[in-house]
């Protein structure tokens, strides 16, 4: 059940991202909720989860960008396992606790795959800090709301079927 | 029992993924010949999911959209907002024809002018990546498109093909921080380099200081990087900055709106020989299919 939802989540993020980031030019600081989708699964499935999760979902959008296949792969590989770990280790349930694991594991990201293009003399990154900074907070964002949201699902179903049950 | 065995190897199976990355990365940037077959395919499959998408949610809109509407009008409106693309298009190109004229008229008798052939095609999807600038076309090397096309709009340049597959294409946008595009300043005909910056604006580069530049000024293709074809405007000077040597800081505002990009046109036609002296770029675009809205 766990895998089904965490392929769910990151070909929904897939779809979404590539559907809708073309009505969004504001350069480096668009949520990347790919990364979004891979943090989530690794807070809920741990390592193993969030590794592979990172690895398909960072090669897909590789592939889908112009740049060098496995950079994103190996950057989001690395978050997705130590959120994974993290997450075993840690209670990582409050708001709190989540946006900083969201904050962090987005620092991360960008200072792998910014850090791997700059090494390798692939590209030039002018100052991404505020970017980053900007992609942080998005992510956040848009990672607590979607915890929240599909974390509300179960409760309200069942308030729903007993409502009706109350009704009969 | 298969999963419970990777769980208990967890160190090991991340090693294994992260060396697997690091082969392909190196294999990737040690040889930068074609394009890499694990790209081409994945984008190739994928492509279909972003086609499928794509579909669905046009389908959708279309439907919601005719409800409401009146579908006679939708239809001789989208009619009509094809034919402007087209005469948008043209216009561009006959503005370009005519500042050539105006500087190389003794020229014009030496040559003829060429056909730009177009395809029309539809935009599927963008980047899955914040730090690319790349947009998903549904036309590919069945219908004729090949690496290091140009792609324009009505409006202006839109970038170049980087990866056609059978059915679909990727294209770099123009404000890609790996774009570049060979320009000059229409008004005083200052050659440079546009390139891209990842953000919504562009930058020229190698603009010399000499030159009559000034804020406002447009500028359009120049032709001579073999890709993009001459006279198609690439944006207006926003901004800029005089130097010794050259020009510093020219920002340009792109004249294509890349966030609301729907159709766009492949250039099919390569551009003709650099010959010095020769060339007015005054070119004629006939589109070859019509079915991008």
């Amino acid at each position: 059940m766990k895998i089904a939802g965490a392929f769910v989540a990151i070909a929904l993020a897939l779809a979404i991202q590539t559907t809708l980031t073309r009505f969004a030019v504001v350069g480096t600081s668009t949520v990347d909720l790919v990364l979004v989708a891979v943090i989530g699964v690794a807070l809920t499935t741990g390592p193993v989860g969030g590794m592979v999760s990172g690895t398909v979902a960072g090669l897909i959008q590789d592939a889908l960008s112009s740049g060098v296949v496995g950079i994103g792969g190996l950057a989001k590989t690395l978050v997705g396992f130590l959120v994974g770990a993290i997450g075993q280790q840690f209670i990582v349930t409050a708001a709190l606790p989540r946006l900083v694991m969201f904050v962090a594991a987005t620092a991360v990201h960008a200072a792998v795959f910014i850090g791997l293009y700059v090494a390798l003399g692939l590209r030039v990154f002018e100052s991404p800090w505020t970017a980053v900074a900007y992609q942080a907070l998005g992510n956040a964002l848009v990672g607590l709301i979607s915890f929240a949201v599909v974390e509300s699902l179960p409760g309200v179903i069942e308030r729903r079927r007993g409502g009706g049950r109350r009704r009969r | 029992m298969a999963v419970l065995d990777i769980r208990q190897r967890t160190g090991w199976l991340f090693a294994a993924i992260v060396l697997g990355h690091i082969i392909l990365i190196s294999a990737q940037v040690n040889s930068r010949r074609g394009v890499p077959i694990l790209e081409e395919v994945t984008f190739g499959s994928f492509a279909e999911v972003q086609r499928v998408v794509t579909g669905i949610v046009g389908n959708v809109r279309e439907g919601w959209q005719n409800y409401f509407a009146l579908q006679e009008i939708r239809r001789e409106n989208a009619d009509l907002k094809q034919r402007n693309a087209q005469l948008d298009v043209w216009i561009q190109e006959e503005r370009a024809r005519a500042e050539e004229s105006r500087t190389l008229r003794q020229m014009l008798g030496l040559r003829d002018h060429t056909e730009v052939a177009l395809v029309a095609a539809n935009v599927i999807g963008a980047s899955a990546d914040a730090y690319f600038r790349t947009i998903s076309i549904d036309k590919g090397k069945d219908d004729g498109i090949r690496q290091d096309m140009a792609v324009i709009s009505p409006a202006g340049v839109v970038g170049r093909v980087i990866m056609p597959t059978a059915r679909a294409s990727k294209v770099q946008l123009l404000i890609d921080r790996n774009a570049a595009a060979a320009a000059l300043v229409e008004r005083s005909r200052a050659q440079g380099v546009v390139v891209g910056e990842g953000t919504a604006t562009v930058s020229m580069d190698y603009l010399p200081g000499s030159a009559d530049v000034k804020a406002g000024d447009r500028v359009v293709t120049s032709g001579i990087d073999r890709i993009y074809p001459k006279g198609f405007v690439i944006g207006q000077i926003e901004s800029l900055q005089r130097g010794a040597g050259e020009y510093s800081g020219v920002v340009i505002k792109p004249a294509v709106d890349f966030t609301s990009l729907e159709a766009v046109f492949v250039v099919t036609t390569p551009p003709p020989p650099d010959v010095p002296g020769s060339s007015t770029g005054a070119t004629a675009p006939r589109v070859q299919s019509k079915d991008a809205q």
